[in-house]
């Protein structure tokens, strides 16, 4: 449920991402794609993310033109909207020491770290908090973000969050206990894909290609497939029967997927991640 | 038309209960041969009230139709034995595995009009799944013909006989898997506490009525899965473990082995 008072001190929506600052807590690989993501996407300008990390900052940032700095409360003073993008044991801590600084009508916190729910951050922050599950891919615009307002967000804050992310890719919103399965299959998603596409380049190398052909050709297949599947809206099952030929390459080997039980090694993992979320989030 | 069987086992009682049933043709109509040492044979099938014979020549020369039923070894002397008295005006049937329409000439004389069946087990019950591949000298009406007889006690398909073999794996030896499945899910049914006689009924039903939705929707059939699986309900959980156990490859392999087993089976054949 979202609030409906308005402070009387905006004068616009807020929190907007027109002029205010956003800030991530935390400079690694998720932080890194969303921020790139949106300067590319035209979101904002470099000049208008500010990023903190313990560690140095990553030539990529570096040749972006992101700030940068080591200090979360500073980060905290000059953001409207801030990322919280730290590993899920390292959030208490961050959370504690930027918890005096949330101002309610100032603020609006974003968390992207695996599992903890809304309810942790709004006991801590009193602050609007959105919880979002994004994943690797919207550093090149083809993301897939899932997000849920917490309690004290204000309604406009759905407009502000769906822009933001949906121009990383793919963005929608969904009740609190569908983020750990949104982890389980776009959160930790690329991966899986990512060891699909090594394989099939592994065994067309085996077959005599060249590993970079076959990487190239690997990622394209996929790619390909995908766009395939969204855009005609088929059923995956009758794509599958339109490539395989009686008596034909395909179905010879689907037959050896399915005797290795791919289709369960996939539902497995899906579910493993969806538990080994929940896990993490009943820590805290 | 008159309608003789060669053999009166099972197969050759099936199609003779579906012709009658189903009007094509008058039980006086039909007659059906078995040897001596299986007249108990011909004493079921007489009770159709079809005529009976020892002799394979009165059934051949006392019909137009003339159905093979017997076992797939002795096609071939069984039609030697009475090609003399089969004419242009015969059309030859054979529903025995792996005989060939060539082999079926090769014992015939020439230009005899041949026709090769597979039908499969529920043909009892007026619901088999048969395909039927033509020799090289039928005429033009022999394929209507041929499929009037089959439809009357089920589904038939005109096939190409390169694919007969594959047939026979998918729907031949098909009820044989589907039998297997029907009793597995009444088992489970039954470890959960349900009464035997219950649980077989609800799995047949479940099995009959899900092939019916599959002809009659047109829709792929993993989509209608879908239908069925709501997020985190029981069915998808239940389909994960299927998936884990190899269900759909074990299906797989099932009827590719029965196709190399009915190719293999085949070759032997002189």
């Amino acid at each position: 449920m979202t609030s409906e008072n308005d402070s009387k001190s905006s004068d616009g929506v807020f929190p907007d991402t027109d002029s205010g600052v956003i800030g991530f807590i935390g400079a690694g690989k998720m932080a890194t794609a969303l921020a790139l993501g949106f300067i590319s996407s035209g979101l904002v300008p470099a000049n208008r993310i500010i990023m903190s990390s313990p560690q140095s900052e990553s030539q990529e940032l570096k040749d972006a033109g992101i700030n940068f700095n080591r200090d979360n409360v500073h980060v905290v003073k000059t953001s409207s909207i801030i990322i919280i993008a730290v590993k899920p044991h390292i959030v208490p801590c961050v959370v504690q020491e930027i918890a005096p600084y949330m101002k309610r009508d100032c603020h609006l916190v974003m968390s992207v770290a695996a599992g903890i729910k809304l309810e942790y951050y709004e006991k801590a922050l009193k602050v609007g908090v959105v919880r979002v599950t994004p994943n690797t891919p919207a550093l090149v615009g083809e993301g897939v973000s899932a997000f849920t307002l917490g309690t004290h967000c204000k309604k406009s804050v759905s407009g502000v969050v769906k822009q933001m992310l949906s121009c990383v890719g793919l963005c929608e919103e969904v009740p609190e206990k569908l983020q750990d399965t949104v982890t389980g299959i776009s959160g930790s998603g690329p991966a899986y894909i990512c060891i699909v596409i090594e394989s099939l380049a592994d065994g067309a190398v085996k077959m005599g290609m060249p590993r970079e052909m076959a990487l190239k050709f690997a990622a394209q297949t996929v790619k390909g497939a995908a766009k395939l599947l969204l855009e005609t809206g088929k059923h995956p099952g009758e794509l599958k029967d339109e490539v395989c030929s009686p008596g034909g390459t395909t179905i010879a080997a689907i037959h050896q997927l399915e005797r290795a039980g791919l289709r369960a090694a996939l539902m497995d993992a899906v579910e493993t991640s969806t538990l080994k979320s929940r896990e993490i989030g009943g820590h805290y | 038309m008159r309608i003789g069987f060669i053999g009166a086992g099972k197969v050759a009682q099936a199609i003779t209960k579906g012709l009658i049933d189903s009007g094509i043709t008058a039980a006086e109509n039909i007659i059906a041969s078995s040897p001596k040492q299986d007249h108990l044979l011909l004493t079921q099938i007489s009770k159709l009230g079809v005529g009976t014979t020892f002799n394979n020549k009165t059934v051949v020369k006392e019909s137009d139709v003339v159905v093979v039923c017997t076992k797939p070894n002795v096609v071939s002397r069984v039609l030697t034995e009475f090609s003399s008295d089969v004419s242009k005006s015969h059309l030859i049937i054979s529903v025995a595995l792996g005989v060939t329409t060539k082999t079926m000439e090769k014992a015939l004389p020439k230009n005899t009009r041949v026709v090769r069946v597979m039908p499969n087990t529920p043909a009892l019950v007026r619901m088999s799944a048969s395909v039927y591949c033509m020799g090289s000298s039928v005429i033009e009406t022999d394929a209507e013909t041929v499929s009037k007889l089959l439809t009357s006690f089920g589904y038939c398909e005109e096939i190409s006989e390169s694919l007969i073999d594959i047939a026979t794996g998918l729907s031949g030896s098909g009820p044989a898997y589907v039998f297997t499945a029907i009793q597995s899910l009444a088992d489970g049914a039954v470890k959960m506490g349900m009464p035997r006689d219950q649980a077989l009924r609800l799995a047949a039903y479940a099995v009959m009525g899900s092939a019916k939705l599959v002809l009659e929707s047109g829709q792929h059939p993993d989509s209608l899965k879908d239908d069925v699986c709501s997020p985190a309900g029981c069915t998808i959980y239940a389909m994960h473990l299927l998936e884990k156990r190899g269900f759909r490859a074990a299906l797989i392999d099932a009827v590719e082995v029965a196709t190399l087993r009915t190719k293999e089976l085949g070759d032997f054949k002189v």
